[in-house]
């Protein structure tokens, strides 16, 4: 009777209920809208400023300026000439030496073939269109009306460029071959970085997860050691090996280790631990039950490895392909290191930007580089929320078999791998502690003294420190207060989309861009944040943005394994969210909140890329110390300072191993049944 | 006293204890819907709720009977209608200024707290001072009988344990309102039944209003005063246990709760059920002549005879069938019998041991089987199917 026809249930019209807000729902949502704003000041006001820099243009407008030549006696009877015919006369400046910077300033006196400043002529110069502005000394004049000036003040004069909005950083950009065959550089050095680490991390990995070896602890301790140091200590190493006086530098065969070859190798060493954590995942949640299968249809070792292991392991080998190619192609330590003249993308950013003083141009190529990054970065999440999809609750886990013979190639596989990473360790290590290589090979603390050399010294290296605690501290607060909000509010559904959208995107941005982003953001005098610009602020800032993806997800993570029901029970006992957050919510989650801050530590302490544009002399860093000293040639130096960063971290991890036991075991007594 | 949009009911006596009509409801719902985008969770609710009743949402998943639950709650909050609880409307409150207390079929314990800890969470910050707090715990401990428990973690109970507790939790500030959403659906089956009992005997005791939503129909059956059943978004049919189970408001609720036979037939001119070239009496209905229903009667309904029976006096509806199969289900046997008008599945029976003893029944002979004129109801027929 009533089983209803459907046409019946039209929801009637009228307003729809409008819930009252709790005080927790507004602070909730006001903690969001804070978080977010930070974001946008961070991170997304910094990038449209940058993108609009590489849209800018600047060219001396000649036309916009008249002139007046007098006679010897001081009296203007002269014709009043515009700046675009006199050049025309005096053929001075080529089309092109007209484009210029936001900086770019142009003299007048090559205007005017017989300038002499002793000459009694005197001249006169005005804005023939309002808005016009040229210097004299450092005074700005945007006036139309005439100055006079005698020969000697006229020399001083200096046109200003007017901005203009365009593609043609662009055109300029891929009309220029020495820049835009970096693209095919980066490109091709990352790919085979990328395919040369993926091979050797899945062996490794499959070697760990799927064999009976020995020394598994131990080898996988070692695959995380070059997470522990910048990813341009590898490329010192390089240069003691294989330089032009290296140990071993007969094994290349000529061939110099400047260049591809040292990035390769080098790219391998870094971004080696990225990608074995990747496999190794994907590699443990394998299902015996499917091995059993294969093993019952009498399947060939061979035949198993292709149709069970490599299918369960593709999301993760892809996943792991894309991160290290995202790592190698925004990487700028290691090629500006041992690059020699082979030009990247990254490197270009900061001969432009440092070398050349031309920020659209770095912009521009920020741009570029931004869109292969974007590119790998969007297939890697869309290949990573697959993955999950393999993990059923019925899988058994898979044990392996003993086979001598195997398991005796995979320890040597493995050994061959360890030793290269110590290796490379070593001879940072080594290099730091002998006089000068290769002519005394006595030991010496010397290279220590870093006071004595560029770079800013030992207080480079506890600025770093400081800056990586502050960034452990504030990052680890704003990031999981701010996965919080977006996991644990109600309602507000666009909002927390687009928060998770912003949260997702500084993986995609290169720490070169969003370096060069905060300059053009932060360094605007107009910017009522620019007083931060130059002080650890901004460093800390800069680094908790560039890290912030990886920490957001693991907080999210973590957040997502708590009931859902916490808020609701809580609310209904009207307690605040605060007390729930503060009481139950962090201390259950300690352990992630724990885990985002030493990776928060970890990368602050490594990272080049993000703050080489921002440090001050008052803020040095020891990641940058590495990099100038390595420049300005005092390479030993750099390795005994990366070491510094390496021994840091590590005894860093170690801190926060001890620590974490210590607070589970007070603070996690709860999950012992 | 009951208020469904979804058609008129029959009138059948109550049997449970009468809630006065006159009195105002305590909870009042009132042409409630719930959109999410196109789809329609909850289509025109309506329903009112006595101070101190037991109130079962009884449905299939996704007849929206959570959906409407959280509405009570202010959880996920209605697209239209109203709510009115103890006379106040807080159809667009949140849940922190409505009063209520709620348990969750996860139980959501704070798993770093300890029991005590847990039940005391909602007393904090609540004007009680320290000592009113242990006591009220230690007093809620008692009640819901784990009184030594109180410093392990949530992890260290069982799974009763732990809902108990979370019961506790729910009730220490006493609300007005209970709600339990689907409460037991994670306890083994043991448990399951004897948690029942202990929550009924709770809530007599406290005497708070309680709505509790669930899927199983013997736990509504057991526990209820009054049983909602719903289905995609309506409520079919609202009434005690025993008229939910004896009198279905339509096919619905006769096919979801408990086991029902169903056969096709027809309205006699005489009112009788014809089936074929075979006619039932039917007491109870009131559809034309004519018209296509489905007759149905439960297997514990229909009674066993000798073959050959002679029918007496109001024991008209007989037949003859074929004992095809037996299954023995420890109190009584479950019996399929044939009959070409009962249609491909036939008939189902629930026979007392008893009675198959006394009877001397076998399988594959044939007997006479009656079906009550008291017992045997008619539905009209789903559209769908008709």
């Amino acid at each position: 009777m009533s089983t209803l026809t459907p046409g019946k249930h039209v929801l009637p019209a009228g307003p729809t209920v409008k819930g009252k807000l709790s005080r927790d729902d507004i602070m909730m949502r006001a903690g969001m809208v804070i978080i977010a704003l930070y974001l946008l000041v961070t991170l997304a006001f910094p990038l449209y400023t940058m993108l609009s820099k590489s849209f800018s243009t600047y060219r001396f407008e000649l036309s916009q300026y008249e002139f007046q030549v007098s006679d010897e006696t001081g009296a203007f009877g002269g014709a009043i000439i515009d700046g675009a015919a006199l050049n025309l006369r005096s053929a001075a400046y080529g089309d092109s030496e007209l484009n210029t910077g936001s900086d770019g300033r142009l003299g007048v006196t090559k205007l005017f073939p017989d300038f002499s400043f002793r000459s009694p002529v005197r001249y006169q110069v005005r804005n023939s269109v309002a808005g016009g502005r040229f210097l004299v000394g450092s005074t700005l004049n945007d006036s139309i009306d005439w100055l006079e000036l005698d020969s000697n003040t006229f020399r001083r004069v200096q046109l200003r460029p007017v901005k203009s909005t365009g593609f043609d950083n662009f055109i300029n950009y891929f009309s220029t071959p020495a820049l835009f065959n970096s693209i095919k550089n980066s490109l091709w050095i990352s790919v085979l970085s990328t395919l040369i680490t993926v091979s050797i991390a899945f062996w490794f990995a499959y070697a760990l997860n799927r064999s009976c070896m020995r020394y598994k602890g131990f080898f996988r301790l070692v695959a995380m050691a070059p997470l522990l140091v910048p990813s341009l200590l590898p490329g010192i190493a390089l240069v003691y090996l294989f330089g032009n006086q290296g140990m071993l530098k007969e094994l290349l065969f000529g061939a110099s280790i400047y260049g591809p070859i040292g990035i390769v190798i080098g790219s391998v060493f870094f971004t080696f631990p990225h990608a074995f954590l990747i496999i190794s995942t994907a590699l443990a949640i394998s299902d015996s039950r499917l091995y059993e299968a294969a093993t019952s249809l009498r399947a060939t070792r061979w035949r198993t490895f292709w149709t069970v292991t490599i299918p369960g392991a593709r999301y993760g080998l892809i996943s792991a392909a894309f991160v290290v190619f995202n790592l190698v192609i925004t990487d700028f330590g290691l090629p500006k290191v041992i690059g020699g003249q082979f030009n990247v993308l990254a490197v270009d950013i900061y001969k432009q930007v440092i070398g050349q003083q031309n920020f659209e141009m770095g912009a521009v190529v920020s741009v570029v580089l931004v869109v292969p990054a974007i590119f790998a970065f969007a297939i890697d999440r869309l290949v990573q929320s697959k993955q999950v999809a393999l993990l059923t609750s019925r899988s058994v886990p898979f044990q392996p078999q003993v086979d001598l013979k195997f398991d005796r190639i995979f320890l040597a596989f493995c050994s061959l791998i360890a030793l290269f990473i110590i290796g490379i360790l070593a001879v940072c290590q080594y290099a730091a502690l002998i006089k000068f290589w290769p002519y005394d090979l006595s030991l010496s603390l010397n290279n220590y003294q870093f006071d004595k050399m560029d770079g800013g010294g030992w207080r480079s290296y506890f600025n770093s420190i400081r800056m990586a605690l502050f960034t452990a501290v504030v990052g680890t607060s704003i990031v999981f207060f701010g996965a919080y909000l977006v996991e644990k509010s109600n309602g507000f559904r666009t909002g927390r989309a687009i928060f998770q959208m912003i949260a997702m995107l500084p993986m995609a941005i290169p720490g070169m861009v969003l370096g060069l982003a905060y300059i053009f953001f932060f360094n605007n005098p107009a910017n009522p944040l620019n007083p931060i610009y130059g002080t650890m602020a901004i460093l800390v800032m800069v680094s908790v943005t560039h890290f912030y993806t990886v920490s957001h997800l693991t907080a999210v993570t973590a957040l997502k394994q708590m009931d859902r029901e916490f808020e609701s029970v809580s609310a209904s006992l009207k307690q605040p969210t605060l007390k729930l957050f503060s009481r139950v919510t962090v201390p259950v989650c300690l352990p992630s909140v724990l885990d985002i801050s030493i990776y928060l530590f970890v990368n602050a302490m490594t990272t080049v890329s993000a703050v080489v544009f921002l440090y001050s002399p008052k803020t040095t860093l020891a990641s940058v110390a590495v990099l100038n000293m390595d420049d300005a040639g005092d390479i030993a130096p750099a390795a005994a300072m990366g070491m510094m960063i390496f021994y840091t971290n590590a005894a860093a991890r170690i801190l926060h191993l001890l620590a974490s036991k210590g607070i589970l075991r007070r603070t996690q007594a709860w999950r012992a049944r | 006293m009951i208020q469904s949009t979804s058609g008129q009911l029959k009138s059948i006596p109550t049997d449970t204890r009468e809630t006065d009509p006159a009195s105002a409801p305590y909870l009042s719902i009132a042409n409630l819907w719930k959109a999410f985008g196109a789809f329609l969770a909850l289509k025109d609710i309506s329903l009112d709720i006595h101070e101190g009743e037991f109130v079962c949402f009884l449905g299939p998943s996704g007849c929206g009977k959570t959906t409407l639950l959280r509405a009570i709650a202010g959880l996920d909050l209605q697209t239209r209608g109203s709510v009115l609880q103890g006379g106040l409307d807080v159809s667009n409150l949140p849940p922190s200024e409505r009063d209520f207390g709620i348990v969750f079929q996860s139980y959501a314990l704070f798993p770093n707290l300890t029991i005590e800890k847990n039940i005391a969470f909602g007393l904090e910050n609540s004007g009680r001072n320290k000592s009113e707090i242990v006591a009220r715990v230690a007093e809620l401990l008692e009640l819901v009988g784990l009184p030594e428990q109180g410093r392990k973690y949530p992890a260290q109970l069982s799974g009763g344990q732990q809902q108990r507790i979370a019961l506790a939790r729910a009730i220490a500030t006493k609300p007005g309102l209970l709600l339990l959403d689907e409460p037991l659906s994670a306890l083994d089956a043991k448990v399951r039944v004897h948690l029942r009992h202990e929550i009924k005997e709770l809530q007599r005791k406290l005497g708070v209003t309680t709505v509790m939503v669930t899927h199983d129909q013997e736990e509504a059956l057991s526990m209820a005063d009054r049983i909602v059943v719903m289905n995609e978004g309506v409520i079919e049919q609202i009434g005690s246990p025993t008229e939910i189970y004896r009198a279905p408001a339509n096919l619905f609720v006769a096919d979801f709760i408990g086991e029902m036979n169903q056969i096709a037939a027809s309205v006699a001119a005489d009112g009788r059920l014809q089936v074929g070239e075979k006619s039932f009496a039917c007491l109870d209905h009131n559809f034309a002549a004519g018209t296509a229903v489905v007759a149905a009667i439960r297997p514990e309904d229909v009674i066993p005879h000798q073959t050959g029976h002679v029918a007496g006096e109001g024991e008209e509806n007989c037949i003859d069938v074929l004992l095809d199969e037996m299954e023995f289900l420890g109190s009584f046997w479950r019996c399929h019998l044939r009959n070409e008008r009962f249609g491909v599945s036939g008939l189902i029976a629930d026979f007392s041991v008893n009675a198959i003893r006394r009877l001397a029944l076998e399988r594959g002979q044939t007997m006479t089987v009656e079906l009550p004129d008291s017992r045997l109801m008619a539905f009209a027929r789903p559209e769908a199917q008709g």
